[in-house]
């Protein structure tokens, strides 16, 4: 056999937290591996490890055949192994261009054309379609995301790692990326596939190893598994899906958008024209590309961005442009679209969970610990979170951090709930735990409005579902009709469908 | 008034040059993502080592080699503290600054004991590119430094934005996390950074005693390290900025002088404020758009 990676008994601790013990794992030449577990299995620990942002307490990593110590991202660039990790790690202020060249400019001097050059070849090479000149600040997350993929092709990988790299993309941009990973496989490259959807792994592995609480449970062809078999070996059991019982008309009006216009960072329109109203227990899904004005949508409910033009009433309330705090004082909770973003790292669990309503907490401007620990306590139990009060939020695996998110959004009973993708990155178990969080509220009355790239999601959970292009909506649905193709067809702008049909 | 303008803008230019070399040093330094607030210190280390080498040898371009090399040694040592140790870069920056100023006072000692005369030295002369024409001649009769320090502003501008050094260096600053991952070596191009920074903070401490003065007093820097570090936040970051805080700085430093002198019934002590009065109504004016390197302040570790 010759592998071109091997992993060998790979232990690591955090602390008391043993994330990898005594893990094998390897990779062949022109293969796509999978790599599966729950949050916090240890699969990003691995990988980090193999990349040199860790280091292994014990074990040993083999490349072509020969023992390698791994100190850094540099060595590990040096033997051809590339990473796009879990969290962009771009450069925001810089172009396109420079995020991509960094570390590989070539010579003392730039010649900022021939790089420039030389990073479009790349990406046309490798059919990645990318804004060469464009500040990565002012890009989507998608498009961050084909930044990252091709700055490792860029360095000559021929082992590429990629943790997650679906969670942030749609169904036709999932197509794509797969399309450029197949060529990858045929070129001989050796690519690691993290992901928690096992219909992808099933489509595109070649094996799958399965890690669970930090240890090995197996490595199995895909030829000789099944979806059934997997989820049984991450979880223990056999799961379900969640589904959202008999649509419905909700009850009174609770938010209502009309004609409201905004602009981006940049200035440039980004909401054009969005009327909806979404009401008391019911679900309304907010579909579309990203970068086509949801990230815009969700701050001005936020009180984040003030609209140019247009009303935003909350409970027949004019909020428009009304700041953060008036928001969460008309008792709108979120859910927003950055996790990291929405929480404050280096405080912990407990400050963090009460962060958005301290004055509950104070006495005469003190903070009451006793009370803050008690109801951290509590919703650490409601939630089944896995960590204590006092671990920094930081250290926290993706879907611990969203089930605190979620516990904070929804401890005070909102009459408005906005969130934005709320499984991205999470197992098939947190995913199921947090859809059916939010069809309880749903059955609670709450007005919910969620956004989300996941079709499967927004039509497991949507009662009605808006479609985003470009800054408008194309077109609301019933969750009933809307069929995959023809959300596809809208979310692209090949269709509209007029508002009043649903 | 033709006479006092000329008078004026030759004395902005002699008083922006310090200002211009230690923001373009402490420019490196935060662009790294490292507050040095060491400059005061290393500029005094900057005056005190020059003046000391330049006559103890005779030459004032070794005492300016000199200076730059000390510098240098001030920017690994800050780098030591905050890169390697991690330690607060405010209290590290501080440390720096008593450290520097004590070190420099005792060598002086040492070196010139107590004298009833201030030792002093014969100063760089000056240039003067235009000879005796009017105007001109006397408004550019300055002294080499002068020259170098305005021609380091594109130079540093070049090095910053069409170089891979500048590359790394901006991406080091900015998200440290990235530049790593990238295969840049983070620590590598901080202590560079922080080097080159603490040369340029010296060549302006150096200025005052090899040009300027020709000797070296203790109060020789007074506080133009900290102008520099407010300069450096008007300037947001960027070269060509320095170069107009610095001579604005500069302008209103030498105007105050000159309105001193016109014998106005007013306390000197306004007039001595009014540069930095401006300071901080630039400071107002041009902060709200000011754009901090994002990984100022944060020592960066691998697990
Ligand atoms: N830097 C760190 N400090 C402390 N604990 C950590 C650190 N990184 C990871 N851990 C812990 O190690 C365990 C494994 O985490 P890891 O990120 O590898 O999981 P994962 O399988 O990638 O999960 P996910 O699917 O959520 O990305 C978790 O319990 C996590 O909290
Ligand atoms: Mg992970």
């Amino acid at each position: 056999m010759n592998f071109i990676v091997e992993m060998q008994g790979i232990t690591k601790r955090f602390g008391v937290v043993e994330a990898n013990q005594g893990i094998d794992f390897d990779l062949k030449p022109g293969e796509i591996h999978a790599l599966l577990g729950e949050n916090g299995a240890g699969k990003t620990t691995l990988m980090r490890i193999l990349y040199g942002l860790y280091r292994a307490d014990e074990g040993e990593i083999r490349v072509a055949g020969k023992p390698v110590v791994i100190h850094s991202p540099k060595d590990a660039i040096g033997l051809g192994i590339g990473m796009v990790t879990q969290h962009f790690t771009l450069v925001p202020p810089l172009s396109v261009v420079e995020n991509v060249a960094l570390g590989q400019e070539g010579a003392v001097t730039l010649d900022l054309d021939q790089m420039r050059q030389r990073v479009v070849d790349a990406a046309k090479r490798f059919g990645i379609e990318i804004k060469p000149d464009a500040l990565v600040r002012h890009l989507s997350v998608g498009e961050r995301q084909r930044v990252e993929i091709l700055k490792s092709l860029y360095r000559n990988a021929r082992v590429l790692i990629l943790d997650e790299p679906t969670a942030v993309l749609v169904p036709q941009e999932v197509e794509a990326l797969f399309q450029t990973l197949n060529k990858l496989r045929e070129s001989g490259m050796a690519l690691v596939f993290i992901s928690h959807k096992l219909n992808e792994v099933m489509e595109l592995c070649d094996r799958i190893t399965v890690l669970r609480d930090g240890k090995k449970i197996g490595t199995v062809l895909r030829g000789e598994t099944n979806e059934a078999e997997l989820a049984r070996m991450m979880v223990g059991r056999e799961t379900f899906g969640v589904v959202r019982p008999a649509e419905r008309r909700g009850g009174e009006v609770r938010l209502k958008l009309d004609k409201v216009n905004a602009l981006d960072k940049k200035g440039l329109p980004a909401l054009k024209n969005i009327s909806l109203e979404v009401r008391a227990g019911e679900i309304l899904g907010i579909a579309g590309i990203s970068g086509n004005g949801q990230s815009e949508l969700a701050q001005v409910l936020s009180g984040m961005l003030k609209p140019v033009s247009g009303t935003v009433w909350v409970d027949g309330k004019d909020m428009t442009g009304a700041s953060p705090a008036d928001f969460a004082a008309a008792n709108i909770g979120r859910v927003p679209e950055d996790r990291h973003s929405g929480v404050v790292g280096d405080l912990s669990v407990a400050e963090n969970l009460v962060l958005e309503h301290l004055e509950e907490f104070s006495r005469n401007g003190m903070m009451d610990y006793a009370s803050v620990q008690k109801f951290a306590q509590k919703m650490i139990e409601d939630f089944q979170i896995k960590a204590r009060p006092q671990d920094p939020i930081r250290t926290l695996s993706g879907g611990n951090m969203q089930k605190v998110l979620l516990a904070r959004a929804l401890a005070h009973k909102p009459r408005v709930l906005i969130v934005a993708h709320p499984t991205r990155g999470l197992d098939i178990g947190a995913t199921d735990y947090v859809r059916s969080k939010l069809l309880e509220q749903r059955e609670a009355g709450t007005a919910i409005l969620m956004i989300s790239e996941d079709l499967d999601e927004i039509l497991a959970l949507s009662d009605r579902i808006a479609v985003m292009y470009e800054g408008r909506i194309v077109g609301i649905v019933s969750g009933r009709r809307a069929t995959p193709e023809v959300l596809g067809m809208m979310m692209s702008g090949a269709l509209e469908v007029d508002y009043a049909e649903a | 008034m033709e006479a006092f303008l000329v008078g004026l803008i030759a004395a902005t230019l002699r008083v922006a040059t310090p200002l211009i070399l230690g923001t373009l040093g402490e420019l490196f330094s935060e662009r790294s993502g490292i507050l040095n607030l060491g400059i005061e210190g290393t500029m005094f280390l900057g005056a005190f080592t020059g003046f000391a080498v330049a006559y103890l040898t005779g030459s004032l371009w070794l005492g300016l080699l000199a200076a730059v090399l000390a510098g240098m040694l001030a920017g690994l040592l800050m780098g030591l503290f905050t890169v390697t140790l991690g330690v607060n870069q405010h209290v590290s920056g501080l440390g720096i600054t008593l450290l520097m100023t004590g070190i420099s006072l005792f060598l002086y000692r040492v070196i010139f004991g107590e004298r009833s005369v201030q030792p002093s030295i014969p100063t760089f002369p000056k240039v003067s590119p235009f000879g005796d024409t009017p105007v001109l001649g006397p408004i550019f009769e300055q002294y080499l430094l002068t020259y170098i320090a305005i021609a380091l502003v594109p130079l540093v501008w070049w090095l910053l934005y069409r170089t891979s050094f500048g590359l790394r260096l901006r991406a080091v600053g900015e998200n440290p996390e990235a530049a790593d991952a990238a295969g840049v070596n983070v620590f590598r191009i901080r202590y560079i950074a922080l080097a080159i920074g603490g040369g340029l903070m010296a060549a302006g401490g150096a200025f005052l005693s090899l040009a300027q003065l020709g000797s070296f007093i203790f109060g020789i820097i007074a506080g133009r390290g900290w102008v520099c570090i407010a300069l450096i936040i008007f300037a947001n970051w960027i070269p060509s900025r320095v170069l107009w805080g610095a001579l604005l700085f500069g302008g209103v430093s030498a105007l105050q002088l000159r309105l001193q002198a016109t014998g106005a019934q007013l306390p000197y002590e306004l007039f001595l404020a009014l540069p930095y009065l401006v300071t901080i109504l630039a400071l107002v004016l041009a902060g709200r758009s000011a754009a901090a390197p994002a990984a100022l302040l944060k020592p960066y570790r691998r697990e």
